[in-house]
């Protein structure tokens, strides 16, 4: 038993003093609280102005931006009187009478006021042809007699006496709902309440999903492959010019994105100089000159080249860090030089790489102005999309359920390269 | 089989990196197989460059280097089958203890069996066994520099070079971990090419040491040759403690010669004056001169003592002797009371044999 308690002097000790106390008799953990209590303030106030900040601009627009892309109320506040009267209707026969008395108040209620559009507008999003109808019985509604509404009603327009419809209205009574998100999957819910693809020909959502996939691995594909030499230059060169070279690598970050585009459409053009060049060396003809702007070339080729520095500079930071005698090492060893490269000097930027191409692909899977600038029809990516909800078509839910979808994505694949390397492994700088 | 005794051979060896000035000039230079030998120097003598030239990551601008009777200038590095220890180690730090071992055998295509014994007398060699699973970086310094040595001699290389291996430990290490690179030295035979600019560790390690400065060998011998006789006055000075007269030749026989010095003369041992007149810098080593000295030495004079130090095992006693006043004496503290105290005006006895008249400075 002795021999326990002296191979164990912690526990020993800690069975003797259970409780220390400071001099003045206070318990110790007391007496520290107190001491860090006025630093805990302090530390807190410091950073105060960037929590609100963030808070602000970032945390209440997030969050915003999801509401909105989920809150459905506005077909529900249009027709109340509606919903609570359709709310013993099972849905497989005609609704009953009071529903359409309701109905009829309703829309009253929403001609008088004259915001009768937005609801056609809502309507038909669910189901085609409602806008028609909705507009026929607004003319008609002010001969309307009282009692016997359904007969009225139905002689307005026979699709009023379709179930469909009255069902399509009914799908619009709960306050929240994921339309926005399957219809950027290209995906929506029929009738019936299944989930299904909408007709081949609408299909486009997936197509820019899966293109802003393809274009920002290729973009950090190339955007590796070109700043590994670059990055590995500069680490070895002397400073002279290795500070050189630095310029040259930032120089491009401190002219404007715009301006950058620009000259690429400058140098992308059919009659631009890349094509003359091409031209002049007799790699194509001067009728045939290839197209290399408003399409996923020009989208490549300038995304490339403005996200290359994202590349570089992590890169740079890491293998500054690689001392010059481990490479030495491993060909002192025997190792050739490419076995001294691929097994000791790879592996030990794998971070850089890390950090570089998680940085690149991010900003790559949400680009917007070089896609928009040169991508024309088949180089446009998600964001260009929704942008154009935002802007031309005022759509903004859809539009903020795509940008969600976009967020949820990067985090997803941030999920899944901590998954794989490792969120601590990864080194900016 | 006999030892070959031009196992690694520099051959009039110059080295320029700038086609200015020349880091290392006219190397000569040969290593028997199985010798420990040292390149000593101050930084900036070029001793680095002629291991890099050995080790092949520098090329030299003139001249051969030979390993056995082969030349070697043009074989990469990786071919040279040199082991190599750095100045800081150069573990590889995403590999373990056992895979940075592994390595030079894995690149050899040595099968997994026969590795694993190798790395297992290896580790055992350095007294390191059961840390083959951890990485670099959980290891202290000293267990680093022993992987490091283990790593340069897993693959049975023929020569080994240690580019200031022992320079990041402290004291207490560095003393201990001298005598462990000697032993396994003399355990297996390798030879050894090591580089520092400690003077301790190339006298305690070597068979013989290599005096660089401004790019030359000054002098190539055993560490007691090295230390009793200085060949010039830059090795006297830079090998141990030294006290110097410089003076001018007044008289020359065989063995002996006088030298006017600032306030008096003495008698030295002529070893690089030929003639009467020539400048000179005489070096005598604190030990050699006595106090009161009972025998009969050809050189007496009397001193001041300017300073006393304690230093727990001797004294050391600066005294102004004959105009210098940077005079130092090693005293042991176990000889008897001498009177060794601030002022005293003592006298000093050496044997004309132990003062080098040797280059003027």
């Amino acid at each position: 038993m002795r021999a326990v308690i002296f191979s164990r002097p912690f526990l020993f000790m800690s069975t003797e003093t259970k409780k220390i106390l400071t001099t003045d008799g206070i318990p110790l953990e007391e007496s520290l609280r107190k001491a860090e209590k006025k630093n805990k303030i302090k530390a807190f106030l410091l950073v105060c102005p960037l929590l609100l900040f963030l808070i602000i601009t970032y945390v209440f627009p997030i969050g915003e931006m999801l509401f909105r892309s989920i809150d459905d109320r506005m077909v529900t506040n249009m027709l109340p009187k509606t919903y609570k009267a359709m709310e013993n209707w099972d849905g497989k026969e005609l609704p009953e009478e009071e529903v359409f008395e309701a109905f009829f108040y309703d829309y009253k209620t929403l001609v008088e006021q004259k915001t009768f559009g937005k609801l056609a507008t809502q309507l038909n999003y669910e189901k085609n042809g409602f806008k028609s109808i909705l507009k026929k019985l607004k003319r008609k509604i002010k001969k309307f007699e009282d009692g016997n509404y359904k007969d009225q009603i139905m002689d307005v327009h026979k699709r009023w006496a379709n179930v469909e419809y009255w069902r399509a209205i009914k799908r619009r009574a709960p306050n929240f709902s994921n339309a926005k998100y399957l219809k950027g999957m290209d995906l929506l819910k029929d009738e019936s309440g299944n989930i299904t693809q909408v007709s081949e020909d609408r299909r486009i959502h997936r197509i820019l999903w899966l293109r802003t996939l393809e274009v920002a691995f290729f973009v950090t594909l190339f955007c590796f492959v070109m700043a590994y030499p670059i990055a590995h230059l500069l680490a070895t060169l002397p400073m002279k010019y290795s500070n050189l070279l630095m310029i040259c690598v930032l120089l491009p970050f401190w002219t404007s994105l715009l301006v950058r585009t620009a000259s690429w459409m400058i140098l992308l053009q059919q009659q631009g100089i890349v094509n003359d060049f091409f031209v002049w060396i007799g790699l194509v003809t001067d009728d045939n000159r290839p197209e290399m702007m408003y399409n996923k070339t020009g989208t490549y080729v300038a995304m490339t080249q403005i996200l290359l520095p994202f590349m570089v500079l992590p890169l740079y930071s890491v293998m500054k860090t690689i001392s010059p005698s481990l490479m030495r090492a491993g060909k002192s060893l025997g190792g050739t030089p490419f076995v001294a490269f691929w097994k000791i000097y790879f592996p030990l930027t794998i971070p850089g790489i890390g950090a570089g191409c998680l940085l690149v692909f991010i900003l790559a899977i949400g680009y917007y102005i070089t896609p928009a600038l040169v991508g024309g029809a088949s180089g446009t990516l998600i964001s260009n999309q929704i942008a154009f909800h935002m802007k031309s078509t005022l759509d903004w839910s859809f539009a903020s359920a795509m940008g969600l979808m976009l967020l949820i994505g990067v985090l997803a694949i941030y999920w899944v390269y901590n998954k794989l390397v490792g969120v601590d492994n990864i080194k900016l700088g | 089989m006999s030892k070959n005794k031009e196992f690694v051979k520099f051959d009039k060896v110059d080295k320029s990196y700038d086609g200015k000035v020349l880091v290392v000039k006219d190397l000569n230079l040969d290593i028997p197989e199985g010798e420990f030998i040292t390149m000593l120097g101050p930084s900036g003598s070029g001793k680095t460059t002629c291991l890099m030239m050995l080790a092949g990551f520098e090329t030299p601008t003139n001249g051969e280097i030979y390993l056995d009777g082969n030349p070697i200038s043009n074989i990469p590095p990786h071919k040279r089958g040199i082991g190599m220890v750095f100045q800081n180690y150069a573990l590889f730090p995403h590999m373990t203890v056992y895979e940075n071992l592994a390595f030079p055998l894995r690149v050899r295509k040595i099968n997994k069996d026969e590795a694993d014994k190798k790395i297992s007398k290896a580790m055992s060699m350095v007294s390191l066994s059961g840390f083959e699973n951890r990485m670099p970086g959980q290891l202290s310094g000293g267990q680093q520099q022993r992987v490091a040595v283990a790593r340069a001699l897993v693959f049975d290389p023929a020569v080994v070079l240690m580019d200031e291996p022992l320079g990041a430990l402290d004291k207490n290490l560095r003393e201990s971990m001298q005598y462990e690179i000697k032993h396994i030295h003399e355990s297996i035979g390798v030879t050894v090419v090591y580089v520092t600019h400690d003077q301790g560790e190339a006298l305690t390690m070597s068979n013989r040491i290599a005096v660089f400065n401004d790019g030359k060998v000054q002098q190539l011998s055993s560490p007691d040759q090295l230390y009793e006789k200085p060949v010039n006055s830059f090795v006297a000075e830079f090998i141990g403690e030294n006290n110097t007269f410089a003076g001018e030749v007044t008289e020359i026989s065989k063995d002996k010669c006088k030298v006017r010095v600032k306030e008096g003369d003495i008698l030295a041992n002529p070893i690089s004056v030929k003639s009467k007149g020539e400048k000179t810098t005489v070096s005598i080593r604190p030990e050699r001169a006595l106090i009161n000295p009972k025998d009969k030495m050809d050189n007496n004079h009397k001193g001041k003592i300017e300073e006393v130090i304690y230093h727990g095992d001797h004294t050391r006693v600066r005294l102004s002797l004959l105009g210098n006043s940077e005079f130092i004496l090693k005293v042991p503290n176990s000889s008897e009371n001498l009177d060794i105290k601030l002022g005293n005006i003592i006298s000093i006895g050496w044997n004309s044999h132990d003062a080098r008249a040797l280059d003027p400075k």
